[in-house]
Formats: C-alpha cells, sequence, structure tokens
C-alpha cells in the first residue's frame, strides 16, 4: 500500500444506474487526434457520406491511431477546432441521418498471430481509456527484454463520481473477460490480476463469477485473479496500482514494462472483446454526468464526437445555470472554456457543477502545516515546489524532484490554505523544461565555437 | 432548460476542482477550543487576574495585527484567529502578578516584530508567542520570575475579594534547591498534575492542557512526532542524569511548549523524520539546561533555536520520491 493519498466523498451517486444509450444527436465533431503522437490525416472531405465505423482519420505515423465516423450522414466540414486542453486540433463535422447504418467495412477480424493482433487494435482505433490517451498497440509491443509477467487491469476507479468503468464491469463482464484473455494469449502473458476497489464489491463478484464459468466451461484453469484493493484517491494512478497488486515501484522516468508491467484499463479490455466479436471500431463511449446542477445524473453511451450541450440536453438537461463544466474527474478533469467540444476517447465523464460545488475558496498563506505532504503519494514535498516555482528558481524545482510528480491534486485538495499547489507544480515542470532546454542549448553553442575555433586552428598551420 | 453555451459564465481553474473541509481559521479555532480548559484552570488556579492577562494579550494581539497590517496596506487577517492563538500562547508563558503594560509589549513584539515585519502569516522562522516572552524575561528579569502560590480554588475567591496573591516557588526552582538550606518541599505528583503549584499562568496544570491535547490529537489538528520525541527525549536524559523524570514531565512548561509550541505548525518541519529530530533536539536542549544550567526551565530557549533549524530540517529530511532507487542499486 502506497503512502499518502486522500479520501475525497466518494459522490458515486450513479452507482446503481443502468448505462442509457443516447443517439438525440443532430451532428458530432470528432477530433483526429485523439493519441498520444501525431494525428491523423483526414481521408473524407465535405459532401462525403459516411457510415458507422467508416475509417475517416488514417494513423499514417506508427504512433498514430486512426479514427472513424460515429454516426452516419453527411460529412459538413473539416476544420481545426479548439479542444478541452486549449490546443488547436483538426476535427470532422458530421451532420447525423439518425440512421446509424454500420459501414461493411466492419466485419469479425480474424487473427492468427500477434502481429495480427497488435495490427487489429490499431485498426479498432483504441487508446488507453483510463484517460491517458496511450495508443494501446505500442502499449503492447514493449521493447526486447521488457516482456510483461502480468496484465494489471485497472478497475479501481478512484475518482470521485465516476461509475463508469463500474457499469462497464455491471454491464459486459463477458466481454472483458474475453479482452483479456485476447490480449494474455496473443501478448504470451502468463496471467493477470484484476483490481478493483473495495467500494464497489459488486464489480468484483461479477468479474470473478465470470471467470469461474469459463473455467468450468473449459475445465481449465482461467490465469485471472480478481484483488479486492483498498478504496483510496489515487488508488488508480499507475504507479500505485502496480505497486499495491505487486508491490513493483517503477523508478522516476520509467515506464511500466521496466518493471516487468502491463496496465490496461478494464474499459480497454472490453473495446478488445467487443471488437473481437463485431469488427466495428471504438466509435461510442461510456460517460457518467454526474454534478448537482444536472437534472438527472447517470451513466450514458453515447457516439464520440456527440457535442457536450448536446450530450446534457439528451441526458435530461439541468436544473440550474451550471457554474463549472468539467470534462474528466473532480481531481484530474479539465475545466471547460469552451463546451461546444466533442466527446473524445479519454473522457469517462461530464461534470456539470452547480455553483456551490463549483466554489473554491481563496488561496490564503501557507501555515507550513504538512498536510501536502502527508498526502503525496509520490513522496514529494508540495509546498516546497510552490515556494521554489514563485521564486522562479530551476535548481530548487530540480532539487524537489518536480518532474516525478504525477498532478493528482491529492496535495491541493488537502490543503487548508487553499493553495493552488498543482497548479504551480505545473507551472515549475514548464520552468524546469525551459531551463533544461536552455542548458543544452547553450552546451551545443559551446560545443560548436570550440570545435569550429579547433577547425581554425587546424586551416592556420 | 437548453444550455446557451454563449452566454454561460463558466468558471475554468486548473484540476483539482474539489477540497477537502479543512480550513487554516477552522485548525486555528480549535487550537482555542483546545485551549480553554488551560484558561479555565488558570482562573480557579490563580483568580481573576491570570484570566485578566490573558485578555489583554489576545485584544492587544489583534490590536497590533490590524494596526500593523493597516498602516503596511495589507489586508486584514484578524479573522483568521493565529492572533487570537498567539495572544492565548503568550499570556500562557506568563507570570500571573505580571503589569499589564508588559504583556501588551510582549504582544506587540510577537505580532508585529516577529510576525507581520517578516511577512504575516506563514513567513515567521521563529514562534512569535515564545520569542516574545523571551525578550520579556530579558528585559524585565523580575517581573517574569516573581511567581504566586497557588492555593487551589480559593484564589479564585481571594481575588475577587481584592485579596493579594501570595508568592511562591516554581517546582523546578524548588527541585534546584534541594539539598541546600531552606529549601521547600517537593511539591506531590497530584499537585503537578492538578496545577496546584506556582508557575505561569498556562503551564501549571497539566490536566487542563491534557484534556486539549486529546481534543486537538482526535481533531487531527497536531500529529504526536514532535511531543512524544520531545517529552521522550528529556525524560531519558533526566533519567541518566539521575532525576525523576516523570516530575520533569509534569514540571515547567514542557507539556505546555512540547504540545503546544513546538508544534507550531509554520515553525517545524513538515516531513515526518524532520520532526522526530526537531523533537530530540528540542529534548536534549531542554534536557542539558534543567540539568545543568542556571535557569530552572530551558524550554523556550530549545524551541527557539531548533525552529531557527526547521528549514534546513526540511530540506535534510526531504522524502525519497516514489520508486526512486539509489545509484549503485539495481532498479
Amino acid at each position: 500500500m502506497f503512502s499518502g493519498g486522500v479520501h475525497p466523498k466518494g459522490n458515486k451517486n450513479t452507482h446503481d444506474f443502468p448505462s442509457v444509450r443516447l443517439d438525440d444527436f443532430p451532428s458530432v465533431e470528432v477530433l483526429l487526434q485523439q493519441h498520444v503522437g501525431p494525428p491523423c490525416v483526414c481521408v473524407v472531405k465535405e459532401g462525403d457520406h459516411v457510415n458507422v465505423g467508416q475509417l475517416i482519420g488514417r494513423a499514417d505515423h506508427p504512433m498514430s491511431v486512426p479514427v472513424h465516423a460515429s454516426v452516419s450522414g453527411e460529412v459538413t466540414g473539416v476544420s481545426y477546432v479548439i479542444s478541452a486542453t486549449g490546443a488547436p486540433v483538426e476535427a470532422v463535422a458530421i451532420l447525423s441521418d439518425g440512421k446509424f447504418t454500420i459501414d461493411p467495412s466492419c466485419v469479425q477480424p480474424t487473427i492468427s498471430s500477434r502481429e495480427d493482433f497488435l495490427e487489429m487494435v490499431r485498426s479498432a482505433g483504441l487508446v488507453g481509456l483510463g484517460g491517458a490517451s496511450f495508443p494501446v498497440h505500442i502499449k503492447l509491443n514493449p521493447p526486447k527484454g521488457k516482456e510483461p509477467d502480468v496484465l494489471l487491469v485497472n478497475a479501481a476507479e478512484c475518482e470521485p463520481y465516476i461509475t463508469s468503468d463500474y457499469r462497464q464491469i455491471c454491464e459486459h463482464p463477458d466481454e472483458i473477460i474475453d479482452g483479456i484473455l485476447a490480449v494474455l494469449k496473443w501478448i504470451s502473458i502468463p496471467r493477470a490480476i484484476i483490481g478493483v476497489e473495495n467500494n464497489k464489491p459488486l464489480g468484483a463478484e461479477t468479474l470473478i463469477h465470470e471467470i469461474e464459468k469459463r473455467a468450468r466451461e473449459s475445465k481449465k484453469d482461467v490465469p485471472v485473479k480478481v484483488r479486492s484493493l483498498k478504496t483510496i484517491y489515487p488508488q488508480g494512478a499507475e504507479k500505485m496500482l502496480i505497486y499495491s497488486l505487486t508491490g513493483r515501484k517503477i523508478p522516476p522516468g520509467m515506464l511500466p514494462h521496466d518493471v516487468k508491467t502491463l496496465v490496461m484499463n478494464v474499459s480497454t479490455l472490453r473495446v478488445i472483446g467487443k471488437y473481437m466479436k463485431n469488427g466495428i471500431p471504438l466509435v461510442r463511449k461510456r460517460l457518467t454526468l454526474d454534478g448537482s446542477a444536472l437534472n438527472s445524473p447517470g451513466n450514458v453511451n453515447v457516439p464520440l464526437g456527440a457535442r457536450i450541450p448536446d450530450v446534457i440536453k439528451a441526458a435530461g438537461g439541468t436544473v440550474e445555470e451550471p457554474s463549472k463544466i468539467i470534462m474528466g474527474g473532480a481531481m484530474m478533469g479539465f475545466s471547460l472554456d469552451r463546451i461546444e467540444c466533442g466527446i473524445i476517447k479519454a473522457n469517462n465523464a461530464i461534470l456539470v457543477f452547480g455553483s456551490k460545488e463549483a466554489l473554491i475558496p481563496p488561496e490564503s498563506p501557507c501555515i507550513h502545516c504538512g498536510r501536502c505532504v502527508t498526502a503525496c503519494p509520490m513522496n514529494l514535498m508540495p509546498t516546497g515546489i510552490d515556494q521554489a516555482t514563485r521564486r522562479q528558481d530551476p535548481e530548487d524545482l530540480e532539487f524537489y524532484h518536480v518532474m516525478d510528480c504525477i498532478e493528482c491534486g491529492c496535495c491541493t485538495y488537502s490543503c487548508p490554505a487553499k493553495r493552488y499547489l498543482t497548479q504551480s507544480i505545473r507551472n515549475g515542470k514548464t520552468l524546469v523544461r525551459a531551463e533544461r532546454t536552455r542548458v543544452l542549448e547553450e552546451k551545443k553553442l559551446r560545443e560548436a565555437e570550440s570545435s569550429g575555433l579547433a577547425g581554425k586552428e587546424a586551416h592556420a598551420k | 432548460m437548453r444550455l446557451r453555451a454563449f452566454f454561460m459564465k463558466l468558471q475554468v481553474s486548473s484540476s483539482p476542482h474539489i477540497r477537502d473541509n479543512v480550513t487554516t481559521f477552522a485548525l486555528m479555532r480549535d487550537v482555542v477550543i483546545a485551549l480553554i480548559p488551560a484558561v479555565i484552570a488558570s482562573g480557579i488556579i490563580f483568580g481573576l487576574r491570570a484570566v485578566l492577562v490573558i485578555l489583554v494579550s489576545v485584544f492587544s494581539c489583534l490590536v497590533f495585527e490590524y494596526i500593523s497590517r493597516r498602516i503596511m496596506k495589507r489586508n486584514n487577517t484578524l479573522s483568521d484567529l493565529t492572533a487570537v492563538v498567539t495572544g492565548i500562547l503568550l499570556s500562557f508563558n506568563l507570570p500571573p502578578t505580571i503589569p499589564y503594560y508588559m504583556v501588551v509589549v510582549g504582544a506587540f513584539f510577537a505580532i508585529v516584530v516577529v510576525k507581520q515585519m517578516f511577512g504575516g502569516l506563514g513567513n515567521n522562522f521563529v514562534n512569535p508567542a515564545l520569542t516574545a516572552r523571551i525578550i520579556l524575561a530579558i528585559a524585565f528579569p523580575n517581573a517574569m520570575t516573581s511567581w504566586t502560590a497557588a492555593e487551589g480554588p480559593f484564589n479564585f475567591l481571594r481575588s475577587l475579594q481584592g485579596a493579594d496573591l501570595v508568592s511562591s516557588a516554581t517546582p523546578l526552582a524548588i527541585l534546584k534547591m534541594q539539598g541546600s538550606a531552606g529549601a521547600l518541599e517537593l511539591p506531590s505528583y497530584l499537585s503537578l498534575f492538578l496545577g496546584n503549584i506556582s508557575g505561569c499562568i498556562g503551564e501549571v496544570s497539566t490536566l487542563a492542557l491534557a484534556i486539549g491535547v486529546i481534543y486537538l490529537v482526535s481533531r487531527k489538528v497536531i500529529t504526536l512526532w514532535i511531543p512524544l520525541s520531545y517529552i521522550g527525549t528529556v525524560m531519558l536524559i533526566t533519567l541518566l542524569g539521575g532525576k525523576d523524570p516523570f516530575y520533569q514531565l509534569l514540571a515547567g512548561g514542557l507539556f505546555l511548549g512540547a504540545f503546544f509550541m513546538a508544534t507550531d505548525y509554520v515553525t517545524s518541519p513538515v516531513t515526518r523524520n524532520g520532526r522526530i529530530i526537531f523533537g530530540i533536539c528540542c529534548g536534549l536542549i531542554t534536557g542539558v539546561i534543567r540539568l545543568f544550567g542556571n535557569m530552572s526551565e530551558g524550554v523556550s530557549f530549545s524551541i527557539l533555536l531548533m525552529n531557527i533549524l526547521t528549514p534546513h530540517l526540511d530540506r535534510f529530511t526531504m522524502p525519497k520520491p516514489f520508486g526512486e532507487v539509489k545509484k549503485h542499486e539495481k532498479a
């Protein structure tokens, strides 16, 4: 069990509500970059008719992941829009004909090798659905010598409000287990452990039941275990999850495969299981809609690219003027400025806060109480980093290991002075990156000058 | 209700978007509540005068904070209650018969010099109340060392009748006297625990302070690393020095200092190991002063000296980031 962490109020209000499929969207805006890596190349133009599952963004770069149409209808435009994080991204706007015709190219895939499996995962448009958007086909293909000996399935769902993964488990446990077994088989991993927080006992039971069913049917041992995890934020953070389930610690700057571990979100695995059955790529997302300004919180299944105001309206609308709309969870989500943007693959929740929920008291001076130090799961000193950032001191920031911060928000949550610590730490990281670049450039310049000088001397002799 | 995005005023701020309930005000309020039993005890043991000293101290601290912030064109911070806490703790470190003007001088040093001149809350490098007490002890040595005999609840009644309080020696002074002519009898453990002894306003009743400590710990305001390592070290040193460790615990300002002054957030370390070292070093200094020094009391000086070292302790005890391996270890 890692040290630190906080216990925000769970607010899992939508825990028991079955997911509702929503299709009433006049138009969608599908981003051509929903992964970590270079954007996809648009292969449709204005006026084209598209079907559900049809390729609209081609992944030319090895790291890119293709993007598909989530509704059937006419492409009304391809242009740059501002994403939730404030960056400009190319997007395809599609006017829905309401029919949701599936493209004929969507057929059940045939896999006969590991390469086939990786290609299939990529064609499914799959990125890590826990929020990181890392291309799954890259993650499943670690460098030589770093092959994982265990697959960890992240079903922790430690953020307050969000219950979409839990509903996924309750509603499609079969496809989840299918996905897990496929990864174990094709990537040659001997076993899997599913980590579920202990505030979701029914989720754990459902998965165990499904695993036992498979064991009975195949009359073989199924190498998938379910482990109950202590309910604490950020239990679902990669480094914390690996430590809690296996005791392995990832050194700073390294990745799970460096400790022979592969971590995947439970919903990502379900998409694999589903795709292997029907060949329809990732075009819909299950989201938790919650917040006091909403009329009826719940879990909804919407097409990718559905605009947020349309999603909120289709889900029952609002009861008061929203004060803050968050794409993501209450601890790590992005508060939106432009709410017209469309749902992306990494989205798990839309939180619509009323004025009381959105209220954050003003900052007051740091009283050096140490709550942030106790709360930090990475054993850092947020108050030290905050002071160093305000002093604009990159050397001190390096001393405080600022780059190891996972930006979970535990420090800011626990601060009695209501200081914006996470924000300050992000600024600190920017400062350190700039300083490192500056030092590198200076070094290159000095090397160039000295070699230039040596060249001149040699010439003169 | 249709969302008219164009007209909505949405808050946009960095994650996280929720906060825990705890506030600076709530923490300080809990400290004030924890100190109330000792305030009541001081009234019972020393009479009305002690309570008036407390009130003068708190009032002066508030006034000085308000005026100095106004002059420095800074915002009014009276509502965070930190000046009230400083006022109470300052008075707890003073004898009950101290002239009121000296209390005001003390409040001035605590609030204006130590706290506000260094930047206000969070910026003082030493404990304001303790530093003020030390300044008073040096500036007004006689007034700061005239002690009153505690005669139980009768003192309160006597003071109401306007009778003068009887002077006496503090338990630690009595201890130093032992073996010489005219030495007074050592007070019993019970007297020490209840506070039926002479000493500073807030330090005498261990019972009243202990009630406050239980409240503070249950409200998660303080952690026990500093007080336990501080007191433990003093008791160990006393034991090694051949003296009675329990007498040391109950006599003088150790209990008050360890639980209420050394644990002051601003001037103590942020890390667990830093707090332990802080407590142990405070204990070492207090123990040595009490055993070998001329003075009978050492708490104020030890905390003051360790306050100054706090930033260094923080850096020295900074924890290793999660997952970091030493250079010679394999990943």
